[in-house]
């Protein structure tokens, strides 16, 4: 017996696994980079939140009484866990992670339906939970000790940070968002925090750019991540679309911000090289299963959070928005979908027919 | 591809994917012919409308081009004998269809003689007029040889009718694997170019343009060199998936787009595929009725791929055989090309008039996907020609929503397969818009039967109301009668 197939007979070689695989090279220059800066807490990190991830995936798949291996192989939960391991404080507790990572692909993901059906990017659903329940230790930043300097943790010292409780109080150093909006708190504008920030933990704007200073490994590695994401677009897993409209959306404002006032307002530079920024523009508003699925609609969605990104950076409670923009934006896709599609061949914008112009009826 | 090849047309086309064209395998070896097969098993639907009408009976000794079966109805074509012989049997044989259900089939032995009919040869083709081509056209049993295989003398004379100014000529082929149509150019370009000039001619049109996909230059050259001195154009347009759709042609070629709701030749454009142009070379100038069509045999599977003038009617081992037969077992035979041709069941059934392709496929080649879960990645959205959202139809589809795909575009989908294609999740996409194409037709079906149902019920209610009315009326009458008949009396 035939099993009869409708066609096509051939297939564009490539898979979910493929795509997933793919984004994870990408990703893994940054993630090297930061284990190099921030030593044996940041691989033990990662490592739990990619161990939890996979487990909670193997359990949830588990209960739904369906195979756990095909699941596991599509790669989703672990590219989950590796985005949210390389968005937390290099030197937070191993709970943070795990907590995290279940929360990601059980709450986020697997409660929704699996893959495919979540509305909310689940690591930044995840970071928002860990940074409004645990503010204290999501704020706790290393300064940058890189693993071959002698500050530097060493393995034992590394298991006693992220395992145990550690103090690790002296080598804490404020993230350079949250640095600039401690001390506006305090009454000092930027023309003041901001030189003091350089001076006392990084060799200056040059460091700064290319990473050495404190943050997550997603915000360190900027530049790289940059790269990773280029490769993506030429590898034509993601489209420029969001990535650009992302950027744009915050430098935009910057720049007309700083412009008028720069004692109160970043820079470009600055917000493009902080927080989770590149990180969010190359790798999360890219996510398909919780963006639009037009390139216009890509290109709306990067822009609005981008803009929401900067608003909240400028003008919010917290020194650091892109989550919590990207969150806001994932629960207006469907919306943005429901306005911008694309015109269908022969239709106007409404889907009527389109009409002959006089002179062609006429003949 | 060319790097140039933007610069030959002005205008772009949507979506459209690159698949591998494997193109390769057959383009090199020149056309050869079938050697005749024992038997010859013609259907008598090989086209769109209704089935050509049976004339012949068991027994019967026919010419090669003689009427075997008459046309059907206004869209319809007739069949005629792929060669001399005689007809064996009248009855139901596998149909080169999915499922190889049975179909209404004339078969006949070949005496091995040829022998052609009497043809009605005119002097010079060009003094023929428009309706007379047509006419012969129709009367020839030639239907669009790319695949649609839709009547041509329909579509002539509907252009001759809304006045067209543009005749394209489709010479894309952008199917992979296939590769008849580029043999065709190389090898019969004069006679291509002559039957354009006589289906313009026929059509009324004055603007005559030669499609043609990038990736076959031997082609494009025999066609230049044919077309020279002529008003016929070769137009090089860039090599890409779905380059052949007809409205895909046009646009690329023209820059005009059809209306959803509209035909071609509604914006003064009539579109015909080369190999049609051929046939209808063949029939007005030599009187010859459509009765065989070259074949590209290929697929990893064949030893020796390459194209074959195959008469209507050959078994699909026929063609195998004559390539060598098969070096593996396939995992899938294909009639057509691998993005749009039917799966076949098995050998044993007929090339007809729409066969452009035989493709025995290894599994290396088909990939034998399992889906996956959708990860929204609109993959499916830059392929689609047409400018629709796979993705979502399939959502609402899955959830037997139907009117909301169709409110997406369902019935704008041509089928071409480039959103299948390019899914990494291997999820079938033309499968469930042509099931739910399917199940719309059904239910279209369904409630004209119930509207038919009402309406006969409707007017059963009003007949017996009114038989009922008048059966009251005319005994009021007679009581009425009966006492004016009582009053005369009673003065007497």
């Amino acid at each position: 017996m035939t099993l009869l197939v409708h066609a096509p007979h051939a297939h564009v070689p490539m898979t979910v696994s493929q795509v997933m695989a793919t984004v994870m090279l990408a990703l893994a220059p940054a993630t090297l980079y930061g284990f190099w800066l921030y030593g044996w807490p940041s691989i033990f990190l990662w490592t739990v939140a990619m161990g939890t991830a996979l487990l909670a995936e193997a359990a949830a798949v588990w209960l739904q009484g369906r195979a756990a291996k095909p699941v596991l192989l599509d790669g989703s939960a672990a590219l989950t866990a590796w985005l949210l391991a390389v968005s937390l404080p290099p030197f937070a507790p191993w709970w943070i992670a795990a907590i995290g990572s279940v929360f990601a692909v059980i709450i986020a993901k697997q409660v929704f339906g699996g893959l495919g059906q979540n509305v909310f990017n689940p690591a930044m659903a995840a970071r928002v939970m860990l940074l409004i329940s645990f503010p204290v230790e999501m704020t706790m930043w290393a300064a940058p000790m890189p693993i071959t300097t002698s500050q530097a943790p060493g393995l034992l010292q590394g298991l006693a940070i992220t395992f145990g409780s550690a103090h690790w109080d002296a080598m804490t150093s404020a993230s350079l968002l949250g640095h600039v909006k401690t001390e506006f708190s305090r009454g000092v504008d930027l023309t003041a925090s901001l030189p003091a920030h350089f001076a006392a933990v990084h060799g200056g704007l040059a460091d700064a750019a290319w990473g050495k200073r404190s943050g997550s490994m997603g915000e360190t590695g900027g530049l790289l991540l940059l790269a990773g994401g280029v490769f993506l677009i030429v590898r034509k897993v993601i489209s420029w679309h969001a990535p650009v409209a992302m950027l744009l959306g915050v430098a935009a404002p910057a720049l007309l911000a700083h412009a008028i006032n720069p004692a109160h307002y970043l820079g470009v530079l600055p917000h493009l090289l902080s927080g989770g920024l590149m990180l969010a523009a190359f790798f999360i508003v890219t996510d398909p299963v919780t963006t639009p699925n037009t390139p216009a609609g890509m290109f709306v969605f990067g822009l609005l959070c981008g803009l929401l990104t900067w608003i909240i950076r400028s003008w919010g409670g917290y020194p650091e928005g892109v989550a919590f923009a990207v969150m806001f934006l994932n629960a207006l896709t469907p919306i943005i979908d429901r306005y911008i599609k694309p015109r269908i061949y022969g239709r106007d914008r409404k889907g009527q027919s389109l009409q002959l112009d006089a002179k062609e009826g006429a003949k | 591809m060319n790097p140039f090849s933007g610069l030959f047309s002005s205008f772009r086309a949507r979506g459209g994917v690159h698949p591998d064209g494997r193109k390769d395998l057959s383009a090199e070896p020149p056309i050869r012919a079938l050697p005749m097969p024992e038997r010859l098993f013609v259907p008598l639907q090989q086209h769109v409308g209704a089935a050509a009408r049976l004339s012949v009976v068991v027994g019967d000794r026919v010419l090669k081009g003689q009427l075997i079966g008459a046309s059907g109805g206004n869209i319809s074509a007739p069949v005629h004998a792929p060669s001399s012989g005689r007809v064996t049997a009248i009855g139901d044989f596998p149909s080169p269809h999915p499922s190889g259900l049975p179909a209404a089939t004339i078969t006949i032995e070949p005496d091995g003689d040829e022998r052609w009919i009497e043809p009605d040869v005119p002097d010079d083709p060009f003094s023929l007029s428009p309706e007379e081509i047509a006419n012969r056209v129709g009367a020839a049993g030639i239907v669009g040889l790319g695949g649609a295989t839709f009547p041509s003398a329909v579509k002539l004379n509907l252009s001759r009718k809304s006045g067209i100014s543009t005749l394209i000529i489709n010479g894309g082929e952008c199917e992979p694997y296939l590769t008849c149509d580029d043999r065709l150019m190389r090898e019969r370009a004069a006679g291509i170019v002559e039957g354009i000039r006589l289906i313009a001619h026929a059509a009324g049109a004055s603007e005559l343009l030669v499609g043609i996909e990038d990736n076959k230059p031997e082609a494009i050259a025999a066609m230049r060199q044919a077309a020279a001195g002529t008003d016929v154009q070769i137009r090089v347009v860039p090599a890409m998936y779905p380059m052949g759709w007809d409205k895909q042609m046009i646009q690329v070629l023209t820059g005009k787009e059809v209306p959803a709701e509209g035909r071609s030749a509604e914006i003064g454009v009539l579109v015909h595929n080369v190999a049609t142009a051929w046939a209808v070379r063949e029939a007005i100038r030599f009187g010859r009725p459509l009765v065989s069509r070259v074949v590209t045999v290929s697929g990893a599977a064949v030893v020796a791929p390459g194209n074959l003038d195959v008469p209507i009617g050959a078994l699909a081992a026929d063609l195998i055989r004559a390539c060598g037969g098969l070096a593996s077992d396939p995992r899938r035979i294909v009639l057509g090309g691998p993005m749009m041709g039917t799966q076949l069941p098995h050998l044993n059934v007929p090339m007809v008039k729409g066969a452009s392709g035989l493709l025995a496929l290894t599994g290396k080649e088909i990939g034998l996907p399992s889906p996956a879960p959708c990860i929204r990645c609109s993959s499916c959205v830059r392929a689609c020609p047409v400018g629709l959202l796979p993705l979502e139809m399939v959502a609402h589809i899955r959830a037997a929503d139907l009117s909301a795909a169709v409110g997406l575009g369902l019935k704008d989908c041509i089928g071409c397969g480039s959103c299948s294609y390019v899914c990494p999740a291997h999820i079938p996409l033309v499968h469930f818009f042509n099931y739910a194409k399917g199940e719309l037709t059904a239910l279209e079906k369904a409630k004209l039967r119930t509207d038919a149902t009402r309406k006969l019920a409707d007017t059963r209610n009003e007949r017996m109301q009114r038989i009922v009315r008048e059966r009251e009326e005319a005994a009021r009458q007679r009581a009425a009668k009966k006492a004016a008949a009582a009053k005369q009396k009673e003065p007497a």
